[in-house]
C-alpha cells in the first residue's frame, strides 16, 4: 500500500508498512536525520515533529496514522532564513552535545504558538516531557524568552 | 517490537469486526500500548487503530451531560471542555506533557485502567457512563481493579458520558518522572450529593472515599474531612512513597480539591 503524507510542504509517497513509525520514514526513508531517535517510548522529547500543528513524539505515531502535514526541524528555517526560536538558539549557545535540541525547538514552537509570552512556569510545564542529559534546560528557558520577544516584535515576553 | 499488521477502519462497525479476529487489540493515541509493545510487555498480531472513525470524536452537550468521543485528545478536550466541565478541562490539560495530551485519548485511558492515570478518577468522580459498541456500563462497575475494567475482549469504548456537576476539582500529586498522578483526586459536587474518586494510591486502582463523601454532601467545605483518614492497608507501596504516605496523600488531595471546587 502506497500511502502520501506531507512534509514541510513537500509531498511523498513511500511504500513503508502503515504500522511503521513516523520517526522510522522521516530518518530512513526521507533522509530527514534532524529529527532524533533517543528512548523510543516516548519517555524523551528527542524525536519531536508537530503533526497538523501539534508537537508529537514521531517515534510513537504509526506512518498511516499521521493526520496532518508533518513539520520537522528541516522546515521551521523559511528558507536561508531562520526561525526566531533558532536564532535565539545560536545566540544562547543553548546547546551542548545537542543530541536533543531538535526536539526542544519543536516543543517549544508548539508553546509559542499557543502562548507568545509565556512565563518561567509556562515554559516549564510545556517543556516538561523533552529531556536534556546535559542539562541546558536554563539556557532553553532563557533562548525561548528572547525568541517570544522577537517574535512580539522586542516587547517582553 | 514484535511483527504485527496495521489496519484503520473508518467505522466503529468496521474497527469491531477487525477486532473480532481474537489476536488483533484496538490501539487509540498509543502513549501506552506502544511503548508496551517495544518493551515486549505486549504482543499483538493486529494493532486497530481507533484514529480514524470520526464518529468517535469530539465532545458536545447532551442536556446535563457532557459527552466526549473515546477517541478524542486530551488537548482536545482540556479546550472542549473548558466552558461546559472546567473541572475535567483542568484534569485532561495536566495529563502528561503536550505531546501526549496531542495524542493520548479518554477511551484509551479508561480503557487501560492504569492504578495512577487521570482520567479514572474524573470517570469514577462523576457517576460517568461509559458507552460501548454494545452497551453502556456505569463508572461504578467499570473499573475492577489494577489494568481491569469490565470490557470484553473485542469491545470497543465510543463514548464517555460525564454528568456535568455544580462545582468539581481535580487535585494531583504529581510523579515529576512519569507525570501520572502519585495520588489524584477528583471531587464533584452535584444536587444529589458528593463523589469523590482516588487515583494513584490503592493496589486496587481507582476508588471513590465514601466517608468523605458523606462529610462534604452535608458540608462542602474542606474543614468537614477534620478528622477522617483512609487506611494505609491496599495502598500502593513503591520507591516514590510508602502505604502511609499516600493515604496521607488522599486527605491532602482531597482537601486540596474541594478548596478549589468551591
Amino acid at each position: 500500500m502506497t500511502i502520501s503524507l506531507t512534509v514541510n510542504g513537500t509531498q511523498f509517497r513511500t511504500d513503508a508498512p502503515p504500522e511503521t513509525p513516523l520517526l522510522w520514514v522521516l530518518r530512513d526513508e526521507l533522509g530527514l536525520s534532524g529529527t532524533k531517535y533517543g528512548c523510543g517510548v516516548a519517555a524523551c522529547g528527542a524525536c519531536t515533529v508537530h503533526v497538523d500543528g501539534q508537537a508529537v513524539r514521531s517515534c510513537q505515531v504509526a506512518l498511516a496514522d499521521v493526520w496532518g502535514d508533518v513539520t520537522t526541524i528541516e522546515g521551521l528555517a523559511q528558507g536561508e532564513r531562520l526561525a526566531p526560536l533558532q536564532e535565539a538558539w545560536i545566540r544562547h549557545q543553548v546547546a551542548q552535545c545537542g543530541f536533543c535540541q531538535s526536539g526542544q525547538i519543536m516543543q517549544a514552537a508548539d508553546l509559542l504558538a499557543a502562548n507568545p509570552a509565556p512565563s518561567d512556569d509556562d515554559i516549564d510545564a510545556a517543556m516538561a516531557g523533552n529531556l536534556c542529559r546535559c542539562g541546558s534546560y536554563s539556557a532553553i528557558r532563557a533562548a525561548i524568552h528572547d525568541a517570544a520577544r522577537a517574535m512580539n516584535g522586542g516587547r517582553a515576553g | 517490537m514484535h511483527a504485527f499488521e496495521f489496519v484503520k477502519p473508518s467505522s466503529i462497525a468496521d474497527a469491531v469486526k477487525a477486532l473480532a479476529s481474537g489476536e488483533a487489540i484496538p490501539l487509540s493515541g498509543g502513549q501506552t500500548l506502544i511503548p508496551s509493545m517495544k518493551a515486549r510487555l505486549n504482543a499483538p498480531e493486529v494493532l486497530v487503530s481507533l484514529t480514524g472513525i470520526a464518529e468517535m470524536k469530539g465532545v458536545c452537550r447532551d442536556g446535563d451531560v457532557l459527552v466526549v468521543g473515546a477517541a478524542t485528545t486530551h488537548a482536545e478536550v482540556a479546550r472542549a471542555a473548558a466552558g461546559d466541565f472546567p473541572g475535567l478541562a483542568g484534569l485532561a490539560g495536566k495529563i502528561g506533557d503536550p505531546a501526549v495530551r496531542s495524542r493520548g485519548t479518554i477511551g484509551g485511558s479508561l480503557a487501560n485502567n492504569d492504578p495512577s492515570a487521570c482520567y479514572p478518577a474524573a470517570a469514577l468522580g462523576t457517576g460517568a457512563r461509559i458507552v460501548t459498541d454494545r452497551r453502556e456500563i456505569a463508572a461504578d462497575d467499570f473499573f475492577q481493579g489494577m489494568f481491569t475494567t469490565a470490557l470484553k475482549e473485542g469491545e470497543v469504548i465510543t463514548s464517555v458520558r460525564l454528568p456535568i456537576p455544580e462545582a468539581s476539582a481535580y487535585a494531583k500529586f504529581l510523579q515529576p518522572a512519569s507525570r501520572f498522578a502519585l495520588t489524584g483526586v477528583f471531587v464533584a459536587k452535584y444536587a444529589a450529593g458528593v463523589r469523590v474518586a482516588v487515583t494513584g494510591a490503592s493496589e486496587g486502582g481507582v476508588f471513590r472515599w465514601a466517608e468523605a463523601e458523606a462529610a462534604l454532601s452535608s458540608d462542602f467545605d474542606s474543614e468537614a474531612l477534620s478528622g477522617l483518614s483512609v487506611a494505609a492497608e491496599g495502598m500502593i507501596s513503591d520507591l516514590h512513597g510508602t502505604p502511609e504516605y499516600r493515604a496521607h496523600l488522599v486527605r491532602v488531595m482531597t482537601r486540596r480539591a474541594v478548596a478549589a471546587a468551591s
